[in-house]
């Protein structure tokens, strides 16, 4: 009797999902798009045997569907493109903290959770790309140097409400406070060209057709531009590389992952991740989108060396994701749209 | 009258689970969005209505007007052909002008750097945004009030011109008029979705009352403020919907005469060419420009990411628009038809009610089903393990029936404004007539109204099947495992900023979208005679 009640419910889901699979499965949800996370899955299973499955959508909808799901999620393990979103997962009570030697070992201490509930697996550095034909490298120096008057009306930035940007204003509040970064971004949309871009290709692309001289962007933007059109009068300069307090060095935000409360294999999970971390998988995880491995004694891809080392800011991540709320309303009140 | 209310209750579960974040508001961040942020985008909001108002009103009346009622060479062809915007995907329109006009676009470049030109209007603005969601909507009017210039039009002309009036004025007093049921039903529908629409404000960073939802959720983690904000936004809409109604209940209207085909307007040669030319150009900017832009860009992208994967990413597409314009239709029908059988106040509530998804940004929407979903399946799942050793993690969440059932709340407005204006045509003289010759409720509607409404039913089942092919957020959340669609693939691509590789799956849309169109049309058109 009971067999066959049993089936009939699984039946109910005629889409055969809530079937127990025969090999061990780890579902992911990601936030980080098909194409950039698919290789590494397909690797992880001919390495193991371990089928994945995943879906993707955005952070704000994964998240929700978690806490609906409550101890009834099928996933477990929340794969994300920025740290807010994780340290928001992980504020929600939505992820377990994990103890691994190997991700103490192979991810850098200020890309990871304190609380060890999430790990970053690849670095995202948001830096100055200028137009090479009117910008001498000798002008540019900091972050905060773009609100200065001798950059007006030459300035492109994305809009504000990308998380890059957040986090790249989160980061400048724990070195200067509210008051000061206010100035700061109040002095960036003073020196603005023209209004904020929906993408950072299109801010680099106006800084190369001249309408402005300067913009911040992700560095794999950069390259993806440029692979796609070597002849642009475009270059990246490192910002913040001589400052001595906390905001030096160049902003960085993460794609990484923890594995969920609710997990029904968090041990399948927590291999995935460390496997992530490893020699083997930084590479694929960060190369197929020109961005830096997590792991420093992994180097980066030949392009993205090309653009040579940097000193990355050194503030834990997870600040991106407790001071988000603060930055993203300085920055309304700053008038950054 | 049991039905309309049950459906309406459907409808109902996401709208009260968005009014219920009620229970737990956030003060500080309500407050500083009053202070900072809604100032502006309540203006911008009201600016982009009322632009979008005007600019799908004329664009659709004028160019139904001439194709349903004029004769210019090329008439059949734009006849059908001013629907293909449709099928386009509004943030796609919004995309490729602003690649094509902004400062680094190809015709800027161009006037600087040959004429040292530069002043052309900004594309990235409050006019731009306006008249790419104007390009994108104006289908939904054209579409309606077609049907009804094409039923009532030359009889009204013919009609004023007894009464002495030039044509000019018998458009403008009588036939203009007469149509208006129709034209509100389509522009309703326009304002519906540039109200909720996030993907096109986007691009063009323009803040309304929907990016202001999307930034207290996703920047400023906030789902319950989200909530309230959409609240507002669904008792907005509301109002405006009631107000709409109250100024169209006053009027009875009836069938005038049958197709205007015979009787078209021959235009003089020059106005025939004029015709033709506003015809031509608002095709070409609306929809031969930007697909050229895609095919160009797909081009470029097709050897590296064109896989057979994309038969099964078609076939879900198709699929899942498919059953859902079939359910959206026989709903819509149902909840329409209960309207005729018993108007009446409460009822109207009921219609107006039961419509209202298509105004909820999706993603809002989507979750505000997913919550009450996912609760179910708890209590599914927990049951069946405590009394059938049940063992998954999914039952109801699993399956597809959540996101029909997504579709449905979302899109039932689509399909009931051209059904419901549909069966406005039909006199009540119609339906006595049959009475009296002994037709019964059923036969009345399979015998009768159903083959006079056989154009508003392809037209609201192609409108709510280009819809879900098109539909992002609600897909995303509530598809199960391994149910990835066309419009996946666009979200893939786009949420990394990769435009141009977007351009694949969005083409593969428009062309499936193309086929009820054309369909619609041709069976419409045979309808007709």
């Amino acid at each position: 009797m009971k067999p066959i009640l049993t089936r009939l419910l699984a039946t109910l889901a005629f889409t055969a999902a809530a079937l127990p699979a025969l090999a061990e499965e780890v579902v992911v949800y990601s936030a980080r798009n098909e194409q950039l996370i698919k290789p590494l899955f397909d690797a992880y299973t001919r390495d193991t045997g371990v089928q994945i499955k995943f879906i993707t959508d955005k952070e704000g909808p994964l998240m929700a569907r978690l806490k609906a799901e409550g101890k009834n999620t099928p996933a477990d393990m929340l794969l994300t493109v920025d740290a807010g979103n994780l340290w928001q997962a992980s504020e929600e009570g939505l992820l377990r903290p994990i103890q691994s030697k190997t991700l103490q070992a192979n991810v850098p201490a200020h890309l990871r959770d304190p609380d060890n509930e999430w790990f970053g697996l690849s670095v995202r550095a948001r830096t100055i790309v200028y137009n090479t034909g009117k910008v001498k490298p000798a002008d540019l120096s900091t972050y905060e140097d773009l609100a200065s008057p001798k950059w007006k009306g030459r300035l492109c930035l994305r809009t504000s409400k990308k998380v890059y940007n957040q986090s790249l204003v989160a980061m400048m509040i724990t070195e200067y406070g509210e008051g000061k970064t206010e100035d700061m971004v109040h002095g960036w949309v003073g020196n603005l060209a023209t209004a904020p871009f929906p993408d950072d290709t299109k801010a680099m692309e106006a800084v190369a057709a001249g309408q402005c001289d300067v913009t911040l962007v992700n560095t794999y933007y950069f390259g993806r531009l440029m692979e796609k059109s070597p002849n642009l009068p475009l270059a990246i300069f490192w910002p913040n590389q001589n400052l001595k307090n906390k905001a030096a060095g160049v902003h960085v935000n993460i794609s990484g992952a923890g594995v969920t409360r609710h997990a029904k294999n968090p041990a399948g999970a927590q291999k995935l991740i460390e496997w992530l971390s490893s020699d083997k998988a930084q590479n694929l995880f960060a190369d197929v989108n020109l961005e830096y491995p997590v792991n420093p004694k992994v180097s980066p891809d030949k392009t993205v060396a090309a653009w040579g080392g940097f000193k990355q800011n050194l503030i834990n991540v997870k600040e991106a994701g407790s001071l988000q709320t603060k930055a993203v309303k300085l920055m309304d009140r700053a008038g950054y749209k | 009258m049991l039905f309309a209310l049950a459906v309406a209750a459907l409808v109902l579960v996401p709208v009260a689970v968005t009014f219920s974040s009620f229970a737990r508001v956030e003060g500080d961040i309500l407050a500083h969005l009053t202070e900072f942020v809604l100032p502006e985008l309540v203006g911008n909001t009201l600016w982009l209505v009322l632009g979008v108002a005007i600019g799908v009103g004329v664009l659709g009346v004028s160019l139904a007007w001439l194709t349903a009622m004029c004769e210019f060479p090329g008439r059949r062809l734009f006849d059908w052909a001013l629907l293909l915007p449709l099928a386009l995907p509004a943030y796609v329109t919004a995309f490729v002008a602003i690649g094509l006009l902004d400062f680094t676009g190809p015709l800027q470049t161009w006037l600087r750097e040959s004429w040292g030109f530069t002043g052309l209007p900004e594309i990235r603005s409050r006019g731009g945004v306006i008249l790419v969601m104007s390009l994108a909507l104006y289908p939904y009017v054209y579409l309606i009030a077609k049907n009804a210039f094409a039923t009532q039009g030359a009889i009204a002309l013919e009609a004023a011109q007894s009464l002495g009036l030039s044509r000019i004025q018998g458009f403008f007093r009588v036939a203009l008029p007469m149509a208006r049921p129709w034209i509100a039903a389509g522009m309703m529908l326009a304002l519906m979705e540039t109200l909720a629409d996030f993907g096109t404000m986007a691009i063009f960073n323009y803040d309304t009352f929907t990016t202001a939802i999307y930034k207290a959720w996703y920047s400023l983690f906030s789902l319950p403020a989200a909530a309230q904000l959409a609240s507002i936004l669904i008792l907005f809409v509301l109002i405006a919907v009631v107000f709409e109604q109250r100024s169209r209940t006053r009027m009875r209207y009836g069938t005038v005469g049958r197709s205007a085909a015979s009787r078209r307007i021959k235009l003089s040669p020059a106005l025939a060419g004029l015709a033709l030319l506003y015809a031509g150009a608002v095709l070409a900017v609306a929809f031969l420009i930007p697909i050229t832009q895609l095919a160009l860009w797909t081009r470029d992208v097709i050897a590296d990411d064109l896989d057979s994967r994309y038969w099964a990413f078609a076939w879900h597409s198709v699929l899942l628009a498919g059953i859902g314009a079939l359910m959206v239709v026989a709903v819509a029908l149902l909840l329409a038809y209960a309207g005729r059988q018993r108007p009446g106040p409460a009822m109207m509530w009921v219609q107006r009610l039961a419509t209202l998804g298509y105004a909820f940004p999706g993603a809002v929407l989507a979750v505000g089903l997913f919550i009450p979903v996912a609760a179910l399946d708890n209590w599914l799942i927990d049951t069946g393990r405590a009394w059938f050793g049940f063992d998954g993690s999914e039952i109801l969440k699993g399956t597809l029936l959540v996101m029909l059932l997504a579709y449905l709340v979302r899109f039932l407005a689509v399909g009931f404004g051209p059904i419901d204006s549909g069966l406005h045509r039909i006199t009540r003289n119609v339906d006595e007539a049959a009475r009296n010759l002994g037709t019964g409720t059923a036969g009345l509607l399979t015998r009768i109204h159903l083959p006079m409404l056989r154009a508003s039913l392809l037209t609201a089942g192609a409108l709510a099947f280009v819809d879900i092919m098109k539909e992002m957020p609600i897909t995303l959340m509530t598809r199960p495992f391994g149910w990835d669609t066309l419009a996946v693939r666009v979200f893939e691509m786009t949420s990394e900023g990769e435009w141009e590789r977007a351009a694949l799956p969005s083409l593969a849309i428009v062309v499936a979208g193309i086929i009820p169109i054309i369909l619609m049309t041709w069976r419409g058109a045979h309808s007709h005679g």
